[in-house]
Order: structure tokens, then sequence, then C-alpha cells
């Protein structure tokens, strides 16, 4: 091989380049897709996880979404909270939602120790699969199974089962995607406001119980169930709580996470984040009451 | 060479322990709890009030709807309450609670033994009376009979084939039917063919009942048309669409009713119950129910009021054995076990099955070792390993294009899987949720069509 047909190849192939090169550019100009760049901007805030908990199909979609949307209250990336949707206000030149940080909460004790075992099951170890067999193995038709397809579906490492104390979120790690609540086939997880914020926690109250059965049946099959006596609904003093089919629940947009309604419960099946307030009642509510306002201008700093 | 279906099928232990026990009546209880939902399809809507005198034989609850099934009284007595009871799945059902007084049947069922051989009915009228008395599928499906007999304009039936099976394992009360009451049976299919407008039937025996098979073979020689097809030993035989490959040759196309290659299939109990209900006039209102394990005592076959308890039942066969770890309702491959044993006989239950404790614990399961064995012996051609994986990735697309509705549920893959995996779990997951989305989207079409 001599060296002119090596000169040969590389001139046509670099003329051949070029030429296509510039066709190319040519074709990519007609056949442009308008995109705003600013798509592209809020989806470089994004987290990028793809989890799907904003309702969009991946974060592209959302960032679409929220390019398009003329009000941002009623969407927003969950995983990124507040922090992030202030920085896509600012490149959308819009206002920001003032979405409230939610949290999983499952509301079911689902220990052992609380209910009594009527059945064993050995099949495929998913909840989904179960659900369609039978009621549970406790005599609770509605509690969590505890197989894990929550533990399974969470793409942030955040819920936990615990053979003891049943399904555990961790709060720092949820972003509240709600991936874990469409995963649950007896309807147990819940998405809940994280709540106030006191002295670096956050205060929240919920019926830790979803048996729909009447308070009899419902206590017989577990010792923490809510039996619909409707004591809490009695105490809460900003009528938070309703029962409904033999079942406790509280708004959480009413309620103040006073916590007056934990010593009234019988079963113990409201849980909160904070400890009980002593029984003798010094009525906190007053204080609580005082306290609100300066805790939302703390929220909303 | 014996008949038989082309693709798959195992060979489980038979395990027949009851085959040799005749048929023993089983006293009526204290109070039957006779379920509105004994069927595939609407649940039966009650037509009777608390309080209300019942004879046997009394109309308790009306056909909800085209493909559902009227419900009879068992007993003579008092209606005490209709209340929700916890079935054996642990779910909440409506059901009827009758306290029995005595055992005063209505006038109209005739209670004689004679085999009345004479068919006074027209096709239609057979159809309609099959229906007023609230007949199903005895198999165990308890598809509502009178569905399957109205073959649909287009369709022409050209051969019935009646199922005397019994490919699971442990059950034996089609086959002490066919053995203690052959000639109802064969009135049955004669009636069957009638309403049908057919002149030619199969009834497909496995040869483990050699004494069932001569029986009937003798019999039928009086009745022209009926043959009595002697088959080899294969589960899942007495599927739908196995039984009319092995008796007539042909495939039932994935997606199509067996009436698409001109069959319709009955279990040899609904045969006997069409009998009794056409020339007898008597509702379904008992079935022959066997009770077998290894662990009980007596394994026997009753016949069984509907509403009986399970207990009762278990009672009877030597009562409830200390070593017992499961108790199925239906048979070791497709029946279900039982949350607890206060649950009523219904018009589908075909056995009640112990287990002992050894017998019931699943083994460990390992990984998947890509051995196929699924594959060979799925009676559908279907692959279940792969479909079991999507199901578990929920790929439902996917699962929807490898024909994932078209599995029977036979239980033949977790049965041979060496590894033990749950693989007839997954499959019924992924069926129930493709099948769910099936029928969302037929439901938008129809929605979109409508708006046009």
């Amino acid at each position: 091989m001599d060296l002119n047909s090596v000169l040969i190849t590389i001139a046509v192939l670099a003329v051949l380049g070029c030429a296509l090169a510039v066709i190319l550019y040519f074709v990519s100009q007609k056949f442009k897709v308008y995109e705003d760049p600013k798509i592209a901007e809020v989806e470089a805030e994004l987290p990028g996880a793809n989890c799907g908990g904003c309702g969009f199909p991946g974060c592209h979609g959302l960032a679409e979404a929220l390019a398009k949307a003329d009000d941002l209250s009623n969407i927003g990336c969950p995983v990124g909270g507040a922090p992030v949707m202030a920085k896509i206000a600012a490149i959308l030149g819009k206002e920001a939602g003032s979405a409230e940080p939610k949290v999983a909460v499952a509301r079911c004790s689902a220990s052992c120790n609380t209910r009594i075992k009527i059945a064993e099951y050995d099949g495929a170890q998913s909840c989904a699969i179960a659900a369609t067999h039978f009621s549970a193995e406790t005599g609770c038709a509605f509690s969590c199974l505890g197989h894990g397809d929550c533990v399974k579906a969470c793409k942030f490492d955040a819920i936990q089962i615990d053979p003891d104390k049943g399904v555990i979120v961790d709060e720092e790690k949820c972003v509240a995607c709600g991936a874990c609540a469409k995963a649950c086939p007896k309807n147990v997880i819940e998405l809940r406001p994280k709540g106030r914020l006191v002295q670096g926690k956050n205060r929240r109250v919920w019926v830790n119980c979803v048996n729909k059965d009447k308070g009899p049946v419902a206590m017989k099959a577990c010792k923490t169930a809510c039996i619909g006596c409707g004591k809490c609904a009695k105490v809460c003093k900003f009528a938070a709580i309703t029962v409904e089919n033999n079942v406790a629940y509280i708004d959480p947009a009413k309620c103040k996470a006073c916590g007056l309604c934990l010593n009234e419960c019988p079963t113990h099946a409201i849980q909160a984040t904070f400890p009980a307030p002593p029984k003798p009642k010094p009525a906190p509510v007053p204080a609580d009451a005082t306290s609100e306002k300066p805790s939302q201008a703390a929220k909303a700093e | 060479m014996l008949k038989t279906f082309k693709i798959g099928g195992i060979h489980p232990d038979e395990n027949k322990l009851s085959a040799a026990s005749p048929i023993q009546v089983l006293p009526v209880p204290a109070e039957v709890k006779i379920p509105l939902a004994q069927h595939i399809g609407a649940p039966a809507q009650p037509c009777v009030e608390v309080g209300a005198k019942v004879k046997v034989g009394t109309l308790i609850a009306k056909a909800g709807g085209f493909v559902s099934a009227n419900v009879h009284s068992s007993v003579s007595g008092t209606v005490k309450k209709i209340e929700e009871f916890v079935d054996a799945n642990g779910m909440k059902k409506m059901a009827i609670v009758i306290t029995v007084e005595g055992d005063e049947w209505e006038e109209s069922i005739d209670r004689s033994t004679d085999i009345v051989r004479d068919i006074k009915l027209e096709p239609k009228e057979i159809i309609a009376k099959v229906s007023e008395m609230g007949l199903v599928g005895m198999g165990g499906a308890t598809f509502p009979t009178h569905v399957k007999l109205a073959v649909p304009d287009g369709q022409k039936c050209e051969a019935l084939v009646i199922n005397g099976v019994e490919c699971e394992p442990y059950l034996t009360s089609d086959h002490r039917a066919m053995l203690e009451r052959p000639e109802e049976i064969l009135m049955g299919v004669k009636i069957l063919m009638k309403a049908l407008q057919i002149d030619k039937a199969y009834i497909g025996i496995e040869n483990n009942k050699p004494d069932a098979i001569a029986k009937l073979t003798e019999l039928a020689k009086n009745y022209p048309g009926v043959t009595v097809q002697p088959l080899k030993l294969k589960y899942p035989q007495g599927g739908e669409k196995q039984l009319i490959d092995a008796c007539m040759d042909r495939q039932v196309p994935s997606g199509k009713l067996p009436i698409n290659v001109g069959a319709v299939v009955q279990n040899v109990g609904t045969a006997l119950a069409v009998y009794e209900a056409v020339q007898k006039n008597k509702p379904l209102i008992e079935r022959i129910v066997c009770v077998t394990g290894k662990p009980l005592a007596k394994p026997s076959n009753f016949l069984v009021r509907i509403g009986t308890p399970v207990s009762a039942c278990i009672e009877a066969a030597g009562g409830m054995p200390e070593d017992c770890g499961k108790v199925i309702g239906g048979g070791p491959m497709m029946g279900r076990a039982m949350m607890h044993t206060d649950v009523p006989v219904i018009k589908g239950t075909s056995g009640i099955l112990l287990m002992n404790k050894k017998e019931s614990k699943r083994p460990e399961i390992a990984n998947c070792i890509r051995c196929a064995k699924c594959v060979n012996v799925c009676p559908m051609g279907l692959e279940p390993y792969l479909l079991s994986k999507l199901s578990a990735k929920e790929m439902w697309d996917e699962a929807q294009e490898h024909n994932i509705m078209d599995c029977i549920e036979c239980g033949s893959c977790n049965f041979t899987c060496p590894s033990n995996r749950p693989l007839l779990d997954y499959v019924r997951l992924g069926k129930g949720k493709v099948g769910a989305i099936l029928r969302a989207k037929a439901a938008a079409a129809k929605a979109a069509a409508e708006k046009k």
C-alpha cells in the first residue's frame, strides 16, 4: 500500500464528514422542536430520582408541567420539598406553592404482640398475593400483612418492618412520594402532614388503626384496635376527630397536636410523635393556641 | 392406547383414600348457614324475611342477574337471621341462617328413588328448570349451569362432554356418585343432550376408576349417542380445555370458550343434579362431599345438606385429628386452605381435605435454575417461570403478550418446580391485574363508543 491511497482515504472521509455535517445542520434547523429552555433548567434542579411521587412520569414530566402551570401551589416535587420548589419558582418567575411537607404514616400497630394469630400464611412473601388469598393471619381483616410490599416499593430506604413494632417510617428519609401507600393492598399507609415543628421535632397525632369492625369484634382481634367509641372526638377541642364506620379519623388540617385525645383512648390506638400531656388536666389548650402563631411564622420562614 | 390431552400434565400421588367408602347421609345439623354467593357471578338476593317458616326446597334467595343462581333452603325450620359471616378466607359474606325444625320437604319434590325415564320437558323448559332449581357446576368452579346450556346465537354445539375425570388427588365424590347412582347420571346426560339439542355425548373417566368405567360402559349401551371414554391418568385432565382435547381431539384457541369448538362441558355431579332437578323437581340443596386426608381416622364420602358446617363433616369422619396442619376446601392442587372450620358446605364444596403438619409446610424457596420443567408440564403451553417474573416486576403488558390470561391455575408448575418457587402465586396475581386492566380498557372503549 502506498502513501497515496492513505491520503485519498483521509481526504474522502473528511469531505464526506463535512458534507454530512452540513446536511445534518440544516435538517436539525428545519425539524427543530422548540422546547422551553426553562424546562431543562428546572429539570436540573430536580433530584432526578424519577420516583413518580409527584404524579408525573419522571422528573422531566414534572419539569414540563411546572413550566406550563400558572399556579405552582398544587404541583411540586415531594422529594426536594420546599427548598427545591423555591429555586424552581425563582427560575420560572412564579410564586412557590406552600405545600405542607408530608410523611408516610402506617396506620396499624401491625405487631404480633397485640394481635392473636389465628392462621399462618407460608405462600409467596408478597402482601399483594397474600391479600388475594385471605383476610389476614390475625382476626383483623384490615391490618398490615407484614410481608413488606411497602419496603420493596420505597426507593429511599425509609421503611422498615420490625416484628415487634410493625411498620417504621424513617421521617428523615421519607419524601412522601406515596409509593408505599400505592403498594399497600390494605390501604394502611396514609400521607399526613409532618405537623407543627416544636423544639426541632414535628408534632403530629394519628389514629393507629383502620379496622372498620364493630368495637367488640375489633377489640377481640387486636388489643390496640380503634373500637369507635368516640371518646377522642368528644374531648377534641378543635372538632378534628370524626368517627365513621367504627373507626376514628383525625383531620390533620384541623388537629393542633395538643395531645388531649392521647389520654382518652381506652385502647391506646391514638399515636403521636410526642409524649402525652400529663393526665390531671392543666388544660394545655390555651398554651397551645398561643404557641400556634410563632410556630406558623417559623414555618413561613 | 388411551386418550389424554396433548401438552403438559403431571402425575401427583393419587391418594384416593376414601374410594371404597360408600356415600353416607350426614345427619341434618341443628342450624345451617346458607351463603348468598355460592356461585360465580352476582350474589343472590334474599326473598325471605327473618322469622319466616321454610321447608326443604323453599326458594330463599333469587338470582341477582343472568350469571347468578337461585338459592333454596336445604332444611325445614325458621329463618333466624340474614347477616354477614366470616367465610373460609376470612372475608365477610352475607348468609341466611336457618334454625332446623323437623325435616319437612316441599310437596312438589318427588322423594322416591324410582328412575323417571320419560323426559317431558322441551329444551327451553329444561334450561328454565335448571335455572329455577339453582344449579351450578358441581366440580368446584360453580359456574351457573343454565348460562352454559344457553348456546349463544351463531354458535353450534356438537357434543356434550361429561367430566368424570376427578383428576384431583384424594377426591372421590364423583367416583362414588358414578358407582352408586350411574342410572341417574346417564339420565342427566340424556336430559342435557336434549336441552342442547344434540345426539352425541362423551363421558371422560380416568383409568384409575376401572369399576366406574365398567359400570357406565355397560349401562350406556341403553343410551344411544353416549360414549364412555376411558382416559389415561394425568392431571389436570378435569380442566375443560384439557378434557375437550382428550375426548374430542379439539383444541380451544387462546381466549375462546369451549363452545367455540362445539363443546359444552359438565361435571358428572352436575348431570346428577340436572336429573334430580328436571325429573324429581329437586333444587340443589345437598351434595356429595368427600372428607379425606391422611391424618383423618375415617376418610368418607357424605351426602351433605348445603349450609352444614365443615366442622360437622370432619366430626363425622372421625373428628379433627391432633396432627392436622391444614384444612383445604377442594382438592390438594386447586383447593384453598380454610382459616377456620365454622364455615358452611356450599354448592361447590367437592371435598374437605385435611393435611398433617409435615405435608402442609411449604418447602424452602430456592433460586430458579432455568430447568424449564414448569414449561414442560404447563397444560396450556405457557412459560410459568417467565410469567411469574413478569408479574413480580409488574410488567403487565409483557405478561399479557405472553398469554397470562390463558392460565387455568392448575398448579402443575408449582408442583413440579425443583426449587419450590411459588410460580402460580405470582401468575395468579398477574392474571388478576391484567384482567382488571383489560376490563378497564374495555369499559373505557365502550364509554368512548357511546359518546360518539
